[in-house]
């Protein structure tokens, strides 16, 4: 079963996500308020469609918005909103 | 009459900016005609900046062991200093849709995560020829391989050498199979993530394309994440 696990995320890399997707730039602009979506619970790929998208297809983009998911939970809740 | 393009940049620059208090006071001060309030807003800035990247150090420190901790601190310095010109050149793209230090958080963990990526890989060859080839040598049917599955590797295969260019073939094999970070490919390559990314999907459109020339279903979600 591992074989076909290994097979299958390299097809999935090799492939890539199958809908629209963001570009890197647009996902940079938009990261700070999708992730914030996400934490707040609400429903982010609905308001920033293609996000999900480019974060399953770009490895980089991927990193950076778990980065930033990490730093804000470590921040705890915010202040003021 | 305004033309489109200064509608537009209107349209970028000239909104108010919303968002909640904290954020407002952030820009206030960082726009401040006062000196002194400007300055030590700027610092604070930088403060902020450089606990993001350290954060974002520490969290790659494993993967980049022959890193020392000074050179560690000296990439999360570096990584802050160019976070603060790259906020302070943007502020006025900063509209209040999330909070302005969650806005100012992303510029660090992105200076730190490439420079930490290339660091990793400053001694390291990146082979842009299809070095990786034996990751898909042999895609074909095997015992521990059902059948579509080995279909679906063997077509990929086949496109990939047959219907990509040297170009988009050369990013798709760094990028997916032998593991390069799309910056570092960036760096060696003299681009941008941006560009490499467009190949990237290119690359992926057009094999998508010849597997379902060919009957197959590239849309692997039934196969489940749960296996």
């Amino acid at each position: 079963m591992s074989d076909d696990r290994d097979d299958l995320r390299r097809l999935r890399g090799l492939l890539g996500p199958a809908g629209p997707e963001l570009t890197c730039e647009a996902c940079f602009d938009e990261l700070d308020r999708y992730v914030e979506l996400e934490l707040a619970g609400a429903d982010a790929e609905a308001a920033v469609p293609g996000m999900g998208a480019h974060l399953e297809g770009c490895p980089a983009c991927h990193e950076d918005h778990a980065s930033l998911r990490a730093l804000l939970e470590d921040d705890g809740p915010p202040r003021d909103r | 009459m305004l033309t489109a393009a200064e509608t537009l940049a209107m349209s970028v620059t000239d909104r108010p900016v919303t968002g909640d208090a904290e954020s407002r006071a952030w820009l206030r001060a960082l726009r401040s005609a006062d000196e002194h309030t400007r300055e030590e807003a700027v610092a604070r800035l930088h403060a902020l900046l450089l606990r993001a990247a350290r954060f974002e150090v520490r969290r790659r420190a494993a993967g980049a062991r022959h890193v020392a901790g000074p050179q560690l601190d000296d990439l999360a310095q570096q990584s802050a200093d160019d976070a603060l010109v790259a906020v302070l050149a943007k502020l006025d793209r900063y509209r209040g849709a999330s909070r302005f230090t969650t806005w100012v958080y992303k510029f660090a963990l992105l200076e730190a995560g490439v420079k930490m990526r290339r660091r990793a890989w400053q001694d390291r060859e990146v082979a842009l020829e299809p070095a990786g080839w034996p990751v898909l040598a042999d895609p074909g049917p095997s015992p521990s391989r059902d059948a579509l599955m080995g279909e679906l590797l063997a077509a990929v295969a086949d496109a990939i050498a047959g219907e990509l260019t040297a170009h988009q073939r050369a990013v798709l094999v760094a990028i997916t199979i032998n593991g390069v970070p799309i910056d570092v490919l960036a760096e060696r390559m003299g681009t941008t993530r941006g560009a490499l990314y467009k190949t990237l999907h290119d690359a992926r459109r057009r094999l998508r394309a010849c597997l379902a020339a060919r009957g197959l279903d590239p849309d692997l979600d039934h196969r489940g994440s749960s296996e």
